[in-house]
């Protein structure tokens, strides 16, 4: 073995090789990897006398919080968030794309209109949607944010706007990469636009869809700024997500059963990477396969 | 047949006209917001354009925000992560395409895997981590969690992967060594992919928000994103003060995306269309 290697490398390759790594490895480690143990270990303590004590209880604690109440609530409040934000996200970035998709003069502005959004932070569009959702100085005379059948939905309302400059980027882009042949084959074919959009443009454009929504999903789930800003999780717990629970568990009594919280988010966003891979694989038209 | 077309055209402007209205529709009552004033305004029964025209609002958010040493703020932090990003993602794409060294595929995989970690994954853990480090409040507790990203280097493995093999073997001849011909061909050659990544590295960092806000305590240290949030109390008389403050959060990111608009769509798409 050894032999072999001392003919496949040079010991100074190897040795520059791995110091370039070094430094990133470095922060995946202790920011990353480290953090991931930790959490997973510490799901298996449970918090003594307000954190001043913990006890290894094995997997008892893993059982207790996955299935209780609390965690089920926070993964249907992050699953309905996705649900609201997702299907406008899709539609919305299909339409900005498909009208801005042409050669007309000016179009490049119209293009810089509709991905404006990309400028606007989580942060800022909770605040600017704090004061147009306010019933006093905002658009509406409900106030949505106090109601708790509507909150939640009321602050998906910020990522709805705020997505449709990526999506509407991502997609335009998707529908630019498709060939002007297969589409002028179509016309001549007698396809008519609306048939043409439904049978050759969005199945040529299901790669790209599919990378939408698995980013959009993510980002659902990492829904936090908007939370903080507009409800801080209420009224009531109605607008308390996952990723909201875990934050307020950032305290040495409630660290332990975060922790389980975090390991679920985690599997909970890798199965759903991974899910929405596998199942669409099959469906998905890929251009050159 | 000309009428037709004209006609076809003008149904286009109208249409991408409209969309362009609901696009822009919650900013521009935003903007009309911030500029009146708020009383007047409600009692105007809010118009869509602006009451009472208020233009010390802009510097009332800017002083009551304490924004100015916020944005300072966020700003080393944007430079400090993007500048780490690139030079650690740089290297380790480097390494992965042009050293040979064991384990490669091992170290790659790892690096991918981390994309499932994200931050809010690891928030507990790597919070404990700064406060142990007595970090918290710290400029390197915002900055170094984020001074590696895995698809920093998943692009620019990419970009370098599609350099000739030859221009290596040429260079290896020439004298250059690794440092030299990554300095001077690989760096200068993958430019376009190395600015995407920058922007998008840049406006990733600039727009947190949920780090900054579980390791920062102290409001004087608190980051831009932060900052903004700080003017949401203020009374109903004062609201434009609250959006106005999240205007101008927002002013710098515009300026990088009117300059860089191409460069940024570059990166966010990289992405999508080669899967």
């Amino acid at each position: 073995m050894i032999a072999r290697w001392r003919k496949k490398y040079k010991a100074k390759e190897v040795a520059l090789g791995l110091a370039f790594m070094a430094p990133a490895l470095a922060v995946f480690t202790v920011f990353a990897f480290l953090p991931l143990w930790r959490i997973v270990t510490w799901g298996t303590f449970e918090s003594r006398q307000g954190g001043t004590r913990y006890e290894q209880v094995g997997f008892d604690q893993y059982r207790e919080v996955l299935t209780s109440a609390t965690f089920k609530e926070g993964v249907w409040h992050t699953v309905l968030y996705v649900l609201f934000t997702l299907p406008v996200g899709i539609v919305g970035g299909i339409l900005l794309a498909v009208a801005a998709n042409r050669r007309l003069r000016g179009i490049k502005l119209f293009q810089t209109i509709f991905s404006s959004t990309i400028a606007s932070t989580a942060a800022v569009t909770a605040v600017v949607f704090f004061f147009l959702l306010n019933p006093v100085v905002g658009i509406f005379d409900v106030d949505w944010l106090q109601d708790k059948h509507m909150a939640l939905f009321a602050v998906s309302l910020t990522s709805m706007w705020q997505n449709l400059g990526l999506t509407f980027v991502i997609t335009l882009a998707g529908l630019q990469a498709i060939p002007e042949e297969v589409v002028e084959a179509a016309t001549l074919d007698g396809f008519g636009p609306i048939r043409r959009l439904f049978r050759i443009t969005l199945p040529l454009l299901s790669p790209t869809l599919l990378f939408l929504l698995v980013i959009l999903t993510v980002s659902g789930f990492q829904t936090f700024a908007q939370i903080d800003v507009l409800t801080q999780g209420g009224p009531g717990r109605s607008t308390e997500v996952l990723l909201w629970k875990i934050f307020e568990a950032n305290s040495a009594d409630r660290v332990t059963i975060g922790s389980v919280m975090s390991v679920g988010l985690f599997v909970i966003t890798a199965l759903v990477v991974f899910l929405q891979f596998v199942i669409l694989e099959r469906r998905v038209h890929y251009g050159n396969e | 047949m000309a009428t037709s077309r004209a006609l076809r055209r003008a149904g286009w402007y109208l249409l991408l006209t409209g969309l362009s209205l609901v696009v822009l529709f919650p900013i521009y009552l935003t903007i009309v917001r911030a500029v009146s004033q708020p009383v007047s305004y409600v009692d105007a029964g809010q118009p869509l354009h602006p009451v009472d025209v208020q233009r010390s609002v802009f510097g009332d958010a800017w002083r009551q925000g304490h924004l100015a040493s916020a944005m300072l703020r966020s700003t080393v932090m944007t430079v400090l992560i993007t500048v780490a990003e690139v030079v650690t993602s740089v290297l380790a794409a480097y390494a992965l395409v042009f050293i040979r060294f064991p384990f490669k595929r091992l170290l790659f995989a790892l690096c991918m895997a981390t994309l499932l970690l994200p931050i809010e994954v690891t928030l507990l853990a790597n919070a404990s981590t700064i406060r142990q480090l007595h970090w918290i409040d710290s400029m390197q507790a915002l900055v170094l969690p984020f001074a590696a990203n895995a698809l920093g280097i998943f692009l620019l493995r990419q970009a370098f992967a599609g350099i000739p093999r030859d221009l290596h073997d040429a260079a290896k001849l020439d004298g250059y060594g690794h440092v030299a011909f990554m300095t001077k061909f690989v760096v200068p050659l993958t430019r376009p992919v190395l600015g995407a990544f920058t922007l998008i590295a840049a406006l990733t960092a600039w727009g947190q928000y949920l780090w900054p806000r579980t390791v920062i305590e102290d409001s004087d240290a608190w980051t831009l994103q932060l900052a903004i949030t700080r003017l949401l109390g203020t009374r109903p008389e004062q609201a434009n003060v609250g959006v106005a403050g999240a205007l101008i959060a927002a002013v710098p990111v515009v300026i990088l995306l009117v300059i860089f608009q191409r460069q940024i769509v570059r990166g966010l798409t990289a992405g999508a269309v080669k899967g």
